[in-house]
């Protein structure tokens, strides 16, 4: 039933957004639940997630790939703005549909086919735009001057000689034919270095970025939840 | 690059070809091992992304050896899936370790399922696997997202022996403080041709390896152009640079 303005949504008498907070907070506080073990509140929130996240990614399959892009196309061309079916589809259609042979029994190696394409297409397409992204775009990026060592920008030479000795022995690492010893043990053993050293800022950088998303979800308690039970702790919104 | 990968495929089939030794994959026989001492499962998580993805096919490769491997103890081996593509092409080769094996009755379709495509509803429901059925080994193999974290340390906490393998960069730094073994990016491509020693897969690693030597020889070259080019010529390192731009 259409709304009238200004009104608010709710369910016997308290507002849908309430309703929301709490739902938001007790999942939350399910989830965390874990921390001190595996206990029945934390199976349900985990059987929620996995049942709603399911059948809504099933939903959204359907009304965003299966209607618009297949469904309305073939069958009803005159909602996707087309004179005529788009008969090509029919092949597209075709290899969803005996994805489904893994049902009929005895048959089930019809389904071996659509996953097949997808594999091939997919490898195919990947393999030269990771040659280009990966392999000559760094190339690319790595061909720098290696003399003078210093400039009034700095310590660019050494930079440089740096980084390509970081490139050459993390490849000498990566150099499966050959036993790792003598010069290309040693290349390797630095190679790992230059590997770990970047792993390392990695590392620090995504456990900063985590605690921000912990900090968002302990805000969200404390700031949008709490005061519903009229419990204030100060911070954002409160005087 | 492809010459070379042919060339390598001639070679290899007529001698045997050294690889050098990969730690994560020498545990592998440990982990199986452990796992049907203890009596217990072995979970193998094949990452996130989807069935035409590099790391998913190479993960995919190494689930059917230690597949032919478990099969031959009948040590059960769970395989939850975010993908409902990779969830059949892994039972498909799952089934086909277990006959290879000559335990085909041992193959139990059950344990290879679907769970969901939502990142994190899959990772809570696979770390309730990991507490409730407790896996001896846990293997992480393929790409993985922010949810690697949340994986390895919950295998960490219950105790079972860990080996992961990605080529998501981003990722490697987790999976290597709490897994016991981490194979690094190409160590990941690599794992079918050290398992299996199919001359082919040797072949391949090999031709890789030797593309390497190229890349670092023009490498170099290029270093030299572009330090000569602050002197001389400085148009020369530009056309040879030009060589390694992206053209659409």
């Amino acid at each position: 039933m259409p709304e009238a303005a200004g009104e608010i949504n709710a369910i016997w008498g308290v507002s849908t957004e309430v309703i929301g907070l709490w739902l938001a907070a007790l999942l939350t506080l399910a989830i965390y639940s874990f921390l001190y073990g595996d206990n029945p509140v934390y199976k349900l929130a985990e059987h929620i997630f996995v049942g709603i996240s399911a059948a809504y990614g099933a939903g959204i399959v359907y009304h965003q790939v299966l209607i618009p892009e297949l469904i309305n196309p073939l069958f009803r061309p005159a909602l996707a703005g087309q004179d005529v079916p788009k008969y090509s589809l029919i092949i597209p259609g075709l290899l969803g549909l005996m994805v489904l042979g893994r049902f009929l029994r005895g048959h089930e190696w019809i389904s071996r086919w659509p996953i097949a394409f997808v594999m091939g297409l997919g490898a195919g397409l990947s393999i030269p735009r990771s040659m280009q992204s990966l392999v000559l775009l760094q190339m690319h990026g790595t061909m720098q001057p290696v003399w003078p060592l210093v400039t009034a920008e700095g310590w660019v030479g050494v930079d440089n000689i740096l980084m390509i000795a970081g490139v050459i022995c993390t490849l000498a690492y990566f150099y499966f034919s050959l036993p790792h010893r003598g010069v290309m043990g040693g290349m390797s053993r630095v190679g790992i270095w230059f590997l770990m050293i970047g792993f390392g800022a990695g590392f620090g950088n995504t456990v900063m970025a985590r605690i921000s998303l912990l900090i968002g979800r302990i805000q969200f308690l404390i700031y949008d939840w709490l005061p519903t039970i009229g419990i204030h702790l100060g911070g954002p919104g409160v005087g | 690059m492809d010459t070379i990968v042919l060339l390598a495929i001639y070679f290899a089939r007529r001698g045997d070809m050294y690889i050098r030794p990969i730690p994560g994959l020498e545990a592998v026989n440990d982990a199986i091992g452990r796992a049907t001492e203890m009596g217990r499962p072995i979970l193998y998580i094949s990452g996130l992304s989807g069935i035409s993805d590099i790391a998913t096919i190479a993960a995919m490769l190494i689930l059917g050896h230690l597949a032919k491997r478990t099969a031959a103890y009948e040590t059960p081996i769970i395989v939850p899936c975010n993908d409902p593509l990779v969830m059949t092409a892994e039972r498909e080769i799952v089934h086909q370790a277990y006959i290879e094996a000559g335990k085909p009755d041992a193959y139990e379709p059950q344990n290879i399922f679907y769970i969901t495509d939502s990142q994190f509803g899959y990772t809570s429901a696979v770390d309730g696997i990991m507490v409730r059925e407790k896996p001896a080994a846990n293997f992480f193999m393929g790409y993985f997202f922010a949810e690697a974290l949340i994986l390895a340390e919950t295998g960490n906490m219950t105790g079972a022996i860990q080996i992961a393998g990605t080529d998501a960069d981003t990722q490697l730094p987790f999976f290597i403080t709490a897994c016991d073994y981490t194979l690094m990016g190409e160590e990941l491509y690599a794992a079918g041709a050290y398992l299996s020693r199919n001359p082919l897969l040797v072949a391949q690693l090999k031709g890789q390896d030797i593309g390497k030597i190229v890349l670092v020889a023009g490498l170099l070259a290029g270093v030299a152009l572009a330090t000569l080019a602050n002197y001389i010529a400085p148009d020369i390192f530009d056309r040879f640079q030009s060589w390694f731009q992206i053209h659409n």
